[in-house]
């Protein structure tokens, strides 16, 4: 059979399935993982931790696990998502369990809680949950264009999911959780992939009505109310009530994420200055009256500012300390001081460890394999066939791309901290689950998209019009 | 709608490149600044990571380092024999800095100084064990012993130094304190600390160094060397042009002498030996207030002494006539450091040549190896070798038949001069008790020593540099004789 050699990103036909690079690549992330567990026992206990083979068999069998669903239900998948996600949920695992070592975090967890509770065993379970959810998505989606039948369920669900938090307690200054028990699930984390399949949906159907029934004014194109109408309803409405949450992180994403989907959607850069308007209207309307973001915006023009005032604001100063500290080589697992920061030092914060123990070197790692997710993400857009998988696609990458930059770019001081979750490495339940359903959904689009041709249906003129040499 | 996506592509990759810029600008760019700041408690749990290294005397450690639990500091610093020797070392305090030795060597002691780099690094291959360097101290423990135990529960500071090489032997404070009490940053410390703060009689004030009195008549020695040099007088033994009474330039006021003593006319010799005021006060308003400075500044007034601790500067002031001959007697704005007056003791043991005094005599690396050496080295001399031996046999005579016979010791010269310094408004206050001397054997003098004590408990009229200081240095001379 020849092969046909394709200039577009689609590579439709023939294109190698890449299954075993993704094998190699995965052992490569689990081996890495794996390494880094045994470095910590080692610069912590001066000896080889004795959960290593349980974490070792216990990743192993995660990832083996994802591999095969990916080997059988998505074959042509795209071969990087997988061993990239895997690679940070396992060094996210190890920065866990390293700070959950910390004798000053568990000094601080007596005298706050009267008991620690370590988080990796937790990580791990969540982990695996995780793994589980994106096996599900992987088993059950066959299509993703079946997402496009829930447009509007996924719209109810998402505001549902939004406003559920208002009715429980606000956990360190933000409604955003909901607790079931001893159970807690942050929705916005889902929300996140439910609103932008909303978003996909609606957009595919409304492209057009958005991009080419507009009426012109003051040189911009503006479409007609009753396509932008909905929309813009169910996105404000979200981003109120996060704000009302005081989620700021999560509300900057949404904003982000339906700019991004409205441009792809409509080809028109008009939307661009619209976005960049209305989020300079919104930032300083939101800063007028929340002194919490006030606050925020203060530590972030000067971080150290808060030593001096007594404020409780000295996260940003510990955290940047934290980097500076780490240098270019950082001072090796285990051995840095990243836990000084204390509340959140495994969470939000979590990437200040990596800066100080990692240095440099270990953060500039870290970023590109997030900028590598987020690259195949699009790429994936590029070489979705239908609109529906490109807007879930970019929709997605998106969410994932600018997650990073405000949860990263917080911690760093680059802009005000906000408050959200590093995905794959901060220890959370949610954002994990979450973000591995994520990743799932991702690996099925990139599936279709990959997915060679069907040959040709033999004709049935064939046989007839052979020629038949005597 | 693939246009907008590779746009979008390109968004996400500047949002990365973003992050990545501020990575690099963090811990490259500001990495060293970050990591100094004092907001950074990292610098103090390095610090307190490892042993610290050890200040020694007589090549025994005078410090020590002991393990803390409950805090991430892990080491805190211990001294043996603590108020003795916490005017040499300082402190050095998990939760209060440090001072002193302690403060100034902090490089060496905790092996982070740039002259380490290379063992440090040695040892980040070989694995070993990150270790401060050594201080060598030029301190003689004996007479430490000696200085702290005469001045007892007295208030009051002594110096003593080698004036052949400036080595500073004896350097004591009372009353004094024990850094090992606040030396870590529990509550207990804490306690310690705050109490030594609150104590009025300011038991953490390094007297040695740090505190100016009125020398009182010890100044004479610098008066009579600047009447020798500026050769207003060159026979120690012949007639001075002093009256009695003498009448204070300008004013009215009459100088007196303590006591009824013969000072008319008296020789430089005599007028030393029984602690002339009309004789000395009329020397310092006949050579006048800029040669009297020039003099005072030769011996190290007027200027802050680095040993390498600083000392306060002494001053010798500029001043009216009237002043300028009090301050001739140690009185009036004249004030001198305890180090200062043991500099003028030895600079005239010394032949006239003052050197400077140190307290470092080497620096260690962890491995022992030496990696600094100090120098002796000349500040000035502030006589002729002729006339610092006149004054040599002024002072002798002082101790031989005068006010210091308290100071004599068998079988060895002693040169010295006693000072009841007065001080407060209308000198309602106590004296202060001075003593300066020095001792001198076949090999020229080992050891030139400065007493003063500032006694509250003794009666007005016990106050005598002779009764009270004179002693202290004795037994100070002694130890250092004796150890040779």
């Amino acid at each position: 059979m020849s092969v046909v050699t394709n200039t577009t990103t689609i590579g439709a036909i023939d294109a190698p399935s890449r299954r075993n690079t993704e094998l190699g690549l995965m052992a490569f992330a689990i081996g890495i993982s794996v390494f880094a567990y045994a470095n910590v026992g080692l610069a912590i206990d001066g000896e080889l931790p004795s959960g290593m083979l349980g974490y070792g068999l216990g990743l192993i069998l995660l990832g083996g696990v994802a591999h095969l669903v990916v080997r059988k239900f998505a074959p042509y998948a795209d071969p990087l998502l997988l061993p990239l996600a895997t690679l940070l949920n396992g060094l996210g695992l190890v920065l866990i369990w390293r700070l959950d070592q910390s004798p000053r975090l568990i000094q601080r967890a007596k005298s706050l809680f009267g008991a620690f509770s370590p988080d990796a065993p937790k990580q791990l379970m969540y982990s695996a949950i995780g793994v589980a959810l994106f096996v599900v998505v992987l088993m059950v989606l066959k299509d993703h264009r079946i997402l496009q039948r829930y447009t509007y369920i996924s719209m109810a669900v998402a505001l549902v999911l939004l406003i559920l938090p208002v009715f429980f307690p606000a956990v360190n200054g933000a409604k955003i959780w909901i607790s079931l028990g001893p159970f807690s699930i942050q929705p916005g984390e889902f929300a996140k992939i439910i609103i932008a399949v909303f978003f996909s949906g609606y957009l595919m159907v409304k492209r057009d009505a958005l991009a080419l029934a507009s009426r012109r004014f003051m040189g911009l194109y503006l479409p007609r109310g009753r396509d932008l109408g909905p929309i813009l309803v169910i996105w404000g409405l979200s981003i109120l009530i996060l704000v009302f949450e005081t989620d700021l992180g999560t509300s900057l994403l949404f904003f982000g994420l339906f700019v991004i989907m409205l441009y792809v959607a409509t080809e028109r850069t008009s939307w661009i200055v619209f976005g960049l308007l209305m989020s300079a209207a919104g930032a300083v309307g939101v800063a007028t009256f929340e002194s919490h973001v006030q606050q925020r915006v203060d530590a972030w023009m000067d971080p150290f500012a808060c030593y001096t005032t007594d404020g409780a604001c000295q996260q940003i100063g510990d955290a940047i300390m934290s980097f500076g500290s780490g240098g270019t080589l950082g001072t090796g697992w285990g051995q840095g001081n990243s836990d000084l920061i204390g509340f959140a030092a495994n969470a939000d914060f979590i990437l200040s460890t990596v800066g100080e123990e990692l240095g440099l070197a270990g953060m500039m790692a870290v970023l590109l394999i997030y900028g590598l997710i987020v690259e195949r993400g699009v790429r994936t857009a590029l070489a979705a066939r239908d609109p529906f998988g490109k807007l879930l696609a970019i929709g997605l990458s998106g969410a994932f791309a600018i997650q990073v930059f405000v949860v990263a770019g917080g911690v760093m001081g680059l802009i005000p901290l906000t408050g959200m979750t590093m995905p794959f490495l901060a220890a959370g339940g949610s954002s994990v689950i979450a973000n591995w359903a994520l990743i799932g959904i991702l690996i099925r689009i990139s599936d279709t998209a990959r997915r060679p041709a069907p040959a040709p249906a033999p004709s049935s003129d064939a046989e007839m019009t052979q020629v038949v040499r005597p | 709608m693939n246009k907008p996506l590779r746009r979008i592509a390109i968004f996400c990759g500047v949002l990365i490149l973003a992050l990545l810029v501020r990575t690099n600008y963090l811990q490259y760019v500001r990495a060293d600044e970050l990591n100094t700041r004092d907001e950074n408690r990292r610098v103090r749990i390095e610090r307190y990571a490892h042993e610290r290294g050890d200040i020694i005397v007589d090549g025994k450690a005078i410090t020590g380092s002991a393990v803390t639990k409950g805090s991430d500091f892990k080491y805190k610093r211990v001294w043996k024999n603590g108020p003795m020797w916490a005017p040499v070392t300082g402190y050095s305090s998990q939760a209060f800095d440090a001072s002193q030795l302690e403060s100034l060597e902090d490089g060496i002691l905790t092996g982070n100084d740039d002259q380490l780099f290379f063992d440090r690094t040695l040892s980040m291959f070989t694995g070993e064990k990150k270790q401060g360097g050594n201080v060598v101290t030029t301190l003689n423990a004996a007479a430490q012993k000696a200085a702290f135990q005469g001045l007892g529960d007295k208030k009051g500071a002594v110096a003593a130094i080698d004036p052949q090489t400036g080595a500073i032997l004896a350097l004591a404070s009372t009353p004094s304190y024990d850094p090992s009490t606040f030396a870590g940053n529990s509550d207990t410390d804490t306690k310690a600390w705050q109490k030594l703060l609150k104590d009025k009689d300011k038991p953490m004030l390094n007297r040695a160094l740090r505190e100016t009195y009125p020398p009182g008549s010890t100044f004479k020695v610098v008066t009579a060397a600047a009447a020798l040099e500026n050769g207003l007088y060159t026979d120690i033994d012949g007639k001075t042009d002093s009256p009695l009474p003498y009448r204070l330039p300008q004013v009215s006021t009459v100088l007196q002498n303590e006591g009824n003593i013969p000072c008319e006319n008296a020789s430089l010799r005599e007028a030393l030996r029984m602690s002339c005021n009309t004789v000395f006060g009329k020397i310092s308003d006949d050579l006048g207030n800029q040669k009297m400075m020039d003099e005072a500044g030769k011996f190290g007034f007027n200027k802050e002494i680095f040993t390498p601790v600083r000392a306060d500067a002494s001053i010798y002031p500029k001043d009216n006539r009237p002043q300028n001959a009090m301050a001739g007697i140690g009185q009036a704005s004249n004030r001198a450091t305890p180090l200062q007056m043991a500099m003028v003791a030895a600079a005239v043991a010394n032949d006239g040549k003052l050197m400077q005094p140190y307290m470092v005599a080497e620096r260690q690396a962890p491995n022992l190896d030496v990696i600094y050496t100090h120098e002796k080295e000349q500040l000035s001399q502030p006589l002729s070798g002729e006339n610092a031996q006149k004054l040599q046999q002024m002072m002798e005579t002082v101790v031989k038949s005068g006010t210091g016979t308290n100071a004599l010791i068998d079988g060895v010269t002693v040169g010295g001069k006693t000072g009841t310094a007065q001080h407060g408004l209308n000198n309602s206050e106590k004296p202060y008790a001075w003593f300066i001397s020095y001792a001198k054997t076949d090999s020229g003098s080992p050891v030139a020593v400065a007493v003063v004590v500032e006694d509250s408990q003794a009666n007005r009229d016990d106050v005598s540099g002779g009764g009270l200081a004179a002693p202290i240095a004795r037994d100070v001379m002694k130890a250092v004789i004796d150890n040779k």
